[in-house]
């Protein structure tokens, strides 16, 4: 992989001529962030510019790499259900964007993937066979299989049971170390547990939010990230 | 449906039958009992036969043609906007045209023999089978779609590796639709004209007041529109299972 860079939305963004966010947002080179905010403050808005797709809106601004160079093709992408394919096995799941791009894929890399992810048993089956915590895992391998620099994250966890979720939180910040992540999330103290940066989204900006100084993957049981999460969700509620 | 039930309502449908020759004591050049229909259908039996793999080979041909125009009709129509919107309106407007009214016109151009009732059943499902699988081919997630533009698929890939497996169960409901039309409209076909086919020796038995031949080739088309409804079904039965991921389900 190459080295990653940061990336940068700065802008204005209309929906029917309403202002939905005006938001300068960086993600900084090889570390996460986590986005933050109330429903429909247009996080996942965000996400979408990032990664050149239709918003159903109109930005004006710019979306732009740290180091200069385009962004399409170097963003992998995560969102909230698997979207794996059932009639295709776990490990063709993986390999489908080489496919989608008429390339052959390089099985052993993704079976190598799979092992990373815990999956390698279950290569051959199709995702309905599995549950859904294995399931966003085959999704991660798929993801990593892109191996792109730069890696959107749309709410990946937050179909997935409490200890399922965890295991995922850790897992992903394992294999995806090094790259540039934005995670956007609902969950106080998932962003808490994952973010080197934190961003609190709301219509009139985007700000970064006070972190503990212990570095992420912070412990869950950790009294600072504790009260950092209280802090935020009291945030969250009276932010409107 | 279990084998038992079906014996039984055959069995109920035949006393009905046989109840109605009786009570209106019909002459049997009108209503011929069930009996007489059997031994009528033994004694032609090979005119029978030859007659209905006439139509029978009509009705494949015309589903294999009208199955294979429709689905490519309906990828290119899933593959361009600009076919879609110019093609989607004809495609409405000419289902406004009754498809047995072209059935003499059919003679006229493709002559009296197996063309004009292929052609006849290919035109009667070619609409069913695109509108079923364009609408399979159109449905796709837009978490799909969203996930597809981050990998730079490629817009063909993207139609082999996603939406024609996605449309599959939706190909599978236009051809149960097709197993339906398609007999028809070869039946009509021959109605209209032709020398050979079971439609043509139900005239043709009408015609010489042989009403139990008509009768015996009218269950022996039912029999054979029943048979490829139950493949055609299983067929799609396992388009939808491979859509889900199931395909190694071990079958019924």
């Amino acid at each position: 992989m190459t080295a990653s860079p940061g990336i940068r939305v700065a802008g204005q963004h209309h929906i029917g001529g309403q202002l939905l966010f005006d938001a300068d947002i960086t993600l900084p080179a090889g570390r996460w962030t986590c986005l933050l905010g109330r429903s429909g403050v247009g996080k996942s808005t965000v996400l979408r510019l990032m990664l050149g797709l239709e918003t159903g809106g109109q930005f004006t601004g710019a979306v732009t790499a740290t180091d200069g160079k385009p962004l399409k093709g170097r963003i992998s992408y995560m969102a909230q259900s698997d979207l794996l394919l059932p009639w295709l096995s776990v490990l063709e799941n993986v390999c489908i964007g080489a496919r989608l791009r008429g390339a052959a894929p390089d099985v052993s890399r993704a079976r190598s993937l799979l092992d990373r992810a815990g999956l390698l048993a279950h290569a051959d089956k199709k995702p309905h066979m599995l549950s859904g915590g294995m399931r966003q895992r085959a999704a991660l391998a798929r993801t990593l299989f892109e191996n792109r620099p730069l890696v959107l994250l749309d709410e990946p966890f937050s179909a997935l049971d409490a200890g399922t979720r965890a295991d995922m939180q850790e897992l992903a910040a394992e294999v995806l170390r090094g790259c540039t992540v934005l995670l956007v999330t609902h969950d106080p103290a998932e962003a808490t547990r994952l973010a080197d940066q934190m961003i609190v989204m709301t219509a009139q900006a985007a700000r970064v939010w006070p972190l503990p100084d212990t570095p992420a993957l912070r412990a869950i049981d950790d009294p600072h990230s504790f009260e950092c999460q209280n802090r935020l969700l009291a945030h969250l509620r009276t932010a409107a | 449906m279990r084998g038992r039930d079906i014996a039984l309502a055959l069995l109920l449908g035949l006393a009905l039958w046989q109840a109605i020759v009786m009570l209106t004591g019909a002459p049997h050049f009108i209503l011929p009992a069930p009996w007489r229909v059997a031994q009528a259908a033994y004694h032609s039996r090979a005119i029978i036969a030859e007659n209905a793999a006439v139509t029978g080979i009509e009705v494949l041909l015309g589903l294999v043609l009208g199955t294979l125009l429709g689905a490519l009709t309906a990828i290119q129509l899933a593959l361009s906007k600009t076919a879609e919107r110019l093609l989607l309106p004809i495609l409405v407007f000419t289902q406004a045209v009754p498809v047995f009214a072209l059935a003499p016109m059919l003679t006229l151009w493709f002559g009296y023999g197996m063309e004009s009732k292929v052609v006849m059943a290919v035109l009667i499902i070619y609409f069913p089978v695109t509108a079923a699988f364009h609408d399979g081919l159109a449905r796709v997630d837009q978490g799909l779609r969203d996930l597809a533009v981050s990998m730079n698929a490629g817009k063909y890939h993207f139609m082999r590796y996603v939406q024609i497996p996605n449309a599959l169960p939706g190909l599978g409901t236009g051809l149960k639709l097709a197993a339906v039309y398609a007999p028809i409209g070869a039946v009509i076909g021959e109605w209209v004209g032709a020398s050979k086919g079971l439609g043509y020796l139900m005239l043709l038995a009408n015609g010489r007041a042989k009403i139990d031949l008509m009768f015996a080739s009218l269950i022996v088309l039912a029999m054979m529109t029943v048979v490829l409804h139950i493949a055609v079904g299983r067929l799609a039965n396992r388009l939808t299972r491979y859509a889900a991921g199931a395909s190694h389900v071990v079958e019924r």
